[in-house]
């Protein structure tokens, strides 16, 4: 029975990554490497206006100063800044006025991941940003969020259109001297989305962008800003998928979230980068900055289903700055083989009577390595915070590691924080009991994992939660034995 | 429909049973009695697969076909039910979720179509109303702060819902009063066909009462040292094991 056992491991361990296929399609791109003459080239191609160059540079100028952080709990090899090309542009003709001038074969990419681009896109609701490489493809629905004041753009196309909110909100949550990938994000950024929601909007619709990266060798280096005026609500997608490479590759994003007065933002993630084959030999290298501002009587809620790339390193943020806000953080971080993850959530409070929560599941395989690192800042006016914190732990075999870094930094006595943690196993009675009930090992696996993190699942909206399930189910092939 | 031969099984370097020899046909039901630590449930185990346990001799035939080769989900799906003595918790999953992946795989290796939502909530209401169990809990998690009885009547509500040509129900009466008893055994007996077979695992005669058994088996040290009629169980309620322990000294 053991050897069946290990059998169909081995078999589900052949099992290749779904996404990883290339496209072909002839990409723009510029020399390897980094420069003041880069950035320029980068600026120039985008048609930026002087002052973006100036901000490029600025940030630019800084990130040399600045040493790769070393405090991860992880194992990065040393990356090559000047092997890396900063931009790369899926060459296609610049203006699209309908569905049929898009490229054939790029459609094609985005059918086979499953992403409704077309006119099942009006069914499901969703109006998608698609970005392919570094270069906005298409949007849509835009005239209907155009009707309600909704500005949902490319990156490029809103520092042409809309200078004033460009240059009053971008940098101002994550400024580039945050961090190096920060600094590095703010010289170089491709694209991105622009949201902005207007005061007392409910935006109709959930947002959704997909990211994915194609040209070999090619840095992605997304920036997204999501703007939610006064009393406004949006619900913010972003889900990825990579097609498979044996270069590392380099992701480093930078999200923004401006949540003004009662307004409300929810920001789901489901990532899915290319992980690495199974010796732990390429994958993606996801180092994102990740934060929003609360304003008072605001809320934002991150959700995030992480199973992908080689190494995920990531604190999505709450900075709870007004009087009675409040974030949440919702996370399942899945590793199996080799992935590494280090991730995790800051909740800043500055303001008097803001609340926060965090329920983290994290989820280990293979010979992975799982650590949530999360802190809880109570500044000394902050009265009556209040956090509460769950970070749980599931390893799957005895060849992974799961470990917590929960800090506490508390400033004022009235803060009323908690924290409790777990560590399981998968048992084989579990497995027992559902095999008995007529369920193959793989998929009681899937269950019970599911079940696990079903209180983060539910965050999700609908169509996501069923994508995410799958996703996990599917990123633990072969993991059991 | 089961037939098992000098079946012998270990835990590590410990036999457990010693030779087994069991029949059981269609339409009968068996009782396994015996002291504590005799191997009843290890015997239960095995027949369903549990790989703590290891097979060194002897062969189980199971509807014409040799059962210790079978993984254990197949086992299921071809209609062999372990009611468990200690329900397992899985955390996060509905018992209504759980069941339909149970069921669906059933139907999908008899080559049915999977049952629409529609079909399946019918079943459940129906299966669930056998055992009179609160309807509220196929909407908890599988044995997830269930109380004893409740663990122990959802096992019958799964029974139910697969319909099993085969059922061990392994200690399914203990740690149940007597109103959850009769509900349970009254269950089981109700879920009773010519085609299908029973094997009770008990220690107490009084769930005997209920579920009228054709067969009374003793078992002791991994094996089986004595049978009977239903007339044995009320002879050992009243006299315990000694005068058959007192005869089968080791030999």
């Amino acid at each position: 029975m053991e050897n069946e056992t290990k059998n169909i491991i081995n078999e589900l361990e052949q099992s290749d990554y779904k996404y990883g296929f290339v496209t072909d399609i002839e990409t723009e791109i510029i020399p390897k490497g980094l420069s003041e003459d880069i950035i320029r080239m980068i600026s120039a191609k985008k048609g930026e206006p002087e002052w973006m160059l100036e901000r490029r540079l600025k940030a630019y100028r800084h990130w040399l100063t600045m040493k790769h952080p070393t405090w991860g709990h992880l194992t990065i090899p040393e990356i090559d800044f000047q092997d890396v090309i900063y931009y790369a542009a899926p060459k296609s003709k610049p203006k699209l006025n309908s569905m049929d001038e898009v490229d054939p074969e790029l459609k094609r990419t985005f059918d086979k991941l499953g992403i409704p681009l077309e006119e099942q896109m009006a069914l499901a609701g969703v109006a998608v940003d698609a970005v392919m490489d570094s270069v906005s493809v298409k949007t849509t629905f835009r005239d209907v969020l155009a009707e309600k004041g909704i500005i949902f753009c490319s990156m490029s196309e809103a520092i042409r259109e809309y200078p004033e909110l460009i240059q009053k909100y971008l940098g101002s949550v994550v400024p580039y001297t945050d961090n190096f990938y920060a600094a590095l994000n703010a010289a170089v950024f491709s694209d991105g989305s622009f949201c902005y929601i207007p005061k007392g909007v409910r935006c109709p619709m959930e947002l959704s962008t997909y990211f994915r990266i194609n040209a070999e060798g090619t840095g992605q280096f997304e920036r997204t800003l999501i703007v939610a005026d006064e009393g406004a609500y949006v619900s913010y997608l972003e889900g990825c998928t990579a097609p498979r490479r044996d270069e590392n590759q380099l992701h480093a994003a930078v999200v923004e979230i401006v949540v003004e007065r009662d307004a409300d933002v929810k920001y789901s993630t489901v990532q899915n980068w290319y992980p690495g084959d199974k010796q732990g030999r390429g994958g993606v290298y996801n180092f994102v900055t990740k934060r929003g501002l609360c304003r008072e009587g605001a809320h934002l809620s991150w959700t995030q289903v992480e199973t992908g790339s080689a190494i995920t390193w990531k604190y999505p943020s709450c900075v709870l700055l007004g009087d009675n806000s409040s974030g949440e953080f919702y996370s399942v971080a899945l590793t199996n083989n080799f992935q590494q993850a280090d991730t995790g959530t800051k909740m800043i409070h500055i303001g008097r009577n803001t609340r926060s929560r965090i329920i983290s599941k994290g989820i280990s395989a293979g010979q992975s390595q799982n650590a949530y690192r999360g802190l809880v800042r109570v500044a000394s006016g902050a009265d009556n915070a209040r956090n509460y914190s769950q970070c749980d732990s599931l390893l799957i075999g005895d060849r992974c590691g799961a470990h917590t870094f929960p800090v506490v930094e508390c400033s004022n006595e009235s803060a009323q924080l908690e924290h409790e943690a777990t560590t399981s196993k998968i048992s084989e009675d579990q497995l027992f009991y559902c095999n008995q009930r007529g369920l193959s090992t793989e998929d009681a696996v899937g269950l019970i994992v599911n079940g696990y993190a079903r209180e983060v699942i539910q965050q999700l909206p609908m169509e996501f939660a069923v994508e995410a399930q799958k996703l996990l189910s599917l990123s633990l092939e072969g993991s059991v034995g | 429909m089961l037939k098992v031969e000098n079946l012998h099984a270990s835990v590590g370097d410990k036999e457990i049973l010693r030779g087994i020899n069991l029949e059981v046909k269609a339409g009968e039901v068996h009782a396994i009695m015996g002291p504590n630590g005799s191997g009843k449930s290890t015997l239960a185990s095995v027949l369903a697969g549990n790989e703590k346990f290891t097979v060194t001799e002897g062969k189980v035939e199971y509807m014409g076909e040799d059962l210790l080769t079978l993984p254990i989900e197949e086992r299921s799906r071809k209609g062999l039910f372990l009611g468990f003595q200690y329900p397992v918790e899985i955390p996060g999953v509905t018992m209504a979720n759980f069941m339909k992946l149970a069921v669906n795989e059933h139907r999908k290796a008899k080559g049915l179509a999977p049952l629409t939502a529609a079909e399946y909530l019918r079943l459940m209401r129906e299966k669930s109303a056998i055992v009179e169990l609160d309807s509220k809990l196929t909407a908890r998690s599988v044995n997830e702060g269930f109380s004893g009885g409740e663990k122990k009547k959802n096992e019958i509500f799964q029974m139910a819902m697969l319909e099993p040509k085969l059922a061990i129900l392994d200690e399914t009466d203990s740690g149940l009063d007597i109103d959850a008893l009769r509900i349970v055994a009254t269950g089981v007996t109700r879920l009773k066909r010519e085609d299908n077979a029973t094997v009770v695992i008990t220690h107490y005669q009084r769930l005997l009462d209920y579920i009228v058994p054709d067969y009374v088996h003793v078992l002791y040290k991994g094996r089986i040292i004595y049978s009977g009629d239903k007339s044995l169980a009320l002879k050992l309620e009243k006299e315990g094991y000694d005068w058959l322990i007192n005869d089968y000294k080791e030999e």
